[in-house]
């Protein structure tokens, strides 16, 4: 599915990402965990087209994605939810999300001018695949309310909603779980298994370790920018390499 | 239920009132000078309304815009004046050279982000200015442009007089809010949005952020120049002042009084301040105490400005009535009528 080559990016004289080679499959659920600052923001902003590489290559179902910008990247299939999301305060949840489709629409402004039926048909199939990604990740009944009327756990949802509506193959989670209480923890740990169920690739970086140990089918370990281990969670959670990084270290890894 | 739809019933009927009261403002009006005050509002709350694209809907803050004003102003004044063109062929020229000049100034200084593209654009609107007032040969510097053709009227209509120009201004304003209320509605509005809540989530949703803010931006020139050859058709004399940077902060407060990024917001922001500054103009320069505290308390208070007040008062209002309508209706509620109530 998403296969990683020896990528490297360099910050100055810095190693943010050094020789990381890694494959994710298809219909699993792979995490990325490491200590803070160990690259796995920078991980995620190579493989979405956020940052060029230095050196190395990522393939996507065999294609070449690695000097692709962002945006093609995403209409390749790659979704995206980031530790914070901007959204419209002051406007209803689903209309926030129908933009979620905009990629696979062709509309522009001759469109929007003479209001053409190729608009008004893309439009609908927009505002419907908004409603049916609220319908996924169980937030229906909030639809009509302003962003900012709704809870910190239903912002996060309407941000893997976002994600959900550009008919993406992987997502990339950025710290989904982070800054909600363990029941609602729970909650996403469940949406997260079905999008797995429904065919989607879900790749997280999160520091929730009990979560991760009970969810992740593959987890890649980074630390200072290298990958120092890899596998199911049994295996890491027995590498010495992966205990001294978290006990070792001055960073506060359990976060 | 019942106040949403009273609410879907209320607004076009606002509308329709707004547009017969301007439509019937000239024969209200005591005298010529207050339609032409009018007029210039409306002018002006067309070039707001281009602001409103970038800066409103695709957050970029364009400090440019009224320099765009002034291109518009002097390529219509330029090519009556002294190339001997008439009316219209010159607006459309005027709308094209902004447009194009939109589209070299966008493609550079859009790759700039946040504030220094404001300071890029500062440094833009200051050099038009200069070009302007320096550039003599072009532009007769700080003599100006005189003798400026309107359009040719028709019939007993003589565009030189202040009402026909009103009414053709009326014109015009209606075309750009309409344009403007089906493009905020359009998959391309929500894009403009969309980019305008953060680049980094923008393109993660597989928008090119260069295109569109590049379209918003020359869109809102477009905008500029239009307001600004109508301007040089009324005025029919104009000078480098045009294109000083406090009309571009002028528009700034316009916008953010009426409310940025709303639909109705630049009309309401621009007539009510011109209306309020010419019943201060007994104050003088002092009418800045009022005006100053006024927009302070008004940022604080209300960021999105009046009619970004409005609506968020009237979703509240709707939210809170359509629980207590339900429960009283829950004993005859259908599965049909849930329905129409999720739809509405």
């Amino acid at each position: 599915m998403l296969k990683v080559e020896h990528l490297t990016k360099m910050f100055g004289g810095l190693a943010a990402v050094n020789d990381v080679s890694v494959e994710f499959e298809a219909g699993k659920i792979n995490a990325i965990i490491g200590p803070n600052g160990a690259g796995k923001s920078t991980f995620f902003n190579l493989i979405s087209g956020m940052h060029q590489p230095t050196s190395g290559r990522i393939l996507l179902d065999g294609e070449d994605v690695t000097r692709m910008p962002s945006d093609q990247v995403a209409r390749l299939g790659v979704g995206r939810t980031f530790q914070t999301t901007n959204l419209f305060e002051q406007a209803t949840v689903v209309d926030n999300l129908i933009v979620g489709h905009r990629l696979r629409t062709q509309s522009g402004l001759w469109d929007v001018l003479i209001n053409s039926k190729r608009l008004q048909r893309e439009e609908k199939a927009a505002r419907d695949k908004a409603m049916e990604a609220l319908d996924f990740v169980g937030l229906t009944h909030v639809a009509g309310q302003f962003i900012a009327d709704i809870t910190q756990e239903e912002r996060k949802r309407v941000a893997f909603a976002l994600a959900l509506a550009t008919d993406p193959k992987i997502v990339l989670l950025d710290e989904p779980a982070a800054g909600v209480n363990p029941e609602e923890t729970e909650g996403f740990a469940a949406l997260m298994r079905k999008m797995v169920d429904n065919g989607l690739t879900v790749c997280l970086i999160e520091h929730k370790m009990d979560m991760i140990m009970s969810l992740a089918d593959k987890i890649m370990v980074l630390d200072h920018g290298e990958k120092i281990a890899e596998g199911t969670p049994e295996q890491v959670r027995n590498n010495p390499v992966v205990i001294e990084a978290y006990l070792g270290g001055e960073d506060d890894a359990a976060a | 239920m019942l106040f949403k739809l009273g609410s879907l019933f209320m607004k076009p009927g606002a509308k329709l009132a707004m547009l017969a009261f301007a439509v019937v403002f000239p024969f209200l009006a005591s005298n010529e000078y207050q339609v032409y005050v009018m007029a210039s509002a409306f002018v002006w709350a067309i070039a707001v309304y281009g602001l409103n694209i970038i800066t409103g809907y695709c957050g970029q803050l364009n400090l440019a815009h009224g320099g765009f004003f002034a291109i518009g102003a002097y390529t219509l004044g330029l090519l009556t004046a002294d190339a001997g063109w008439s009316f219209w062929p010159a607006f459309i020229a005027a709308l094209v050279v902004t447009a194009v000049l939109g589209f070299l100034v966008g493609i550079v200084s859009l790759r700039l982000k946040e504030h220094y593209f404001a300071i890029f654009t500062l440094c833009v609107g200051f050099i038009i200015y200069l070009l302007i007032d320096k550039w003599e040969e072009l532009t007769h510097g700080p003599i100006g442009v005189r003798d400026i053709a309107a359009p040719y009227g028709f019939g007993v209509v003589d565009f030189t007089e202040t009402t026909p120009f009103y009414y053709l201004v009326l014109a015009f304003l209606v075309f750009a809010i309409w344009f403007m209320g089906r493009l905020s509605r359009s998959l391309l509005g929500r894009t403009f949005i969309a980019i305008r809540n953060g680049d980094e989530l923008a393109q993660s949703l597989g928008i090119n952020l260069m295109r569109n803010k590049v379209l918003a931006f020359v869109l809102s020139t477009t905008y500029a120049g239009m307001a600004g050859a109508l301007y040089a058709g009324m005025v029919r004399f104009i000078g480098p002042e045009e294109a000083n940077i406090i009309h571009t902060f002028d528009m700034i407060t316009y916008l953010l009084v009426g409310g940025i990024g709303t639909l109705t917001g630049p009309l309401l922001g621009t007539v009510g301040i011109v209306w309020i500054t010419q019943s201060l103009q007994f104050l003088e320069e002092y009418r800045m105490i009022i005006f100053g505290p006024l927009l302070v308390i008004l940022v604080i208070f209300f960021p999105r400005g009046i009619t970004g007040q409005f609506l968020t008062w009237m979703h509240h209002k709707a939210q809170s009535i359509a629980p207590a309508k339900k429960r009283k209706e829950s004993k005859v509620v259908t599965t049909q009528r849930r329905e129409v109530e999720n739809n509405a």
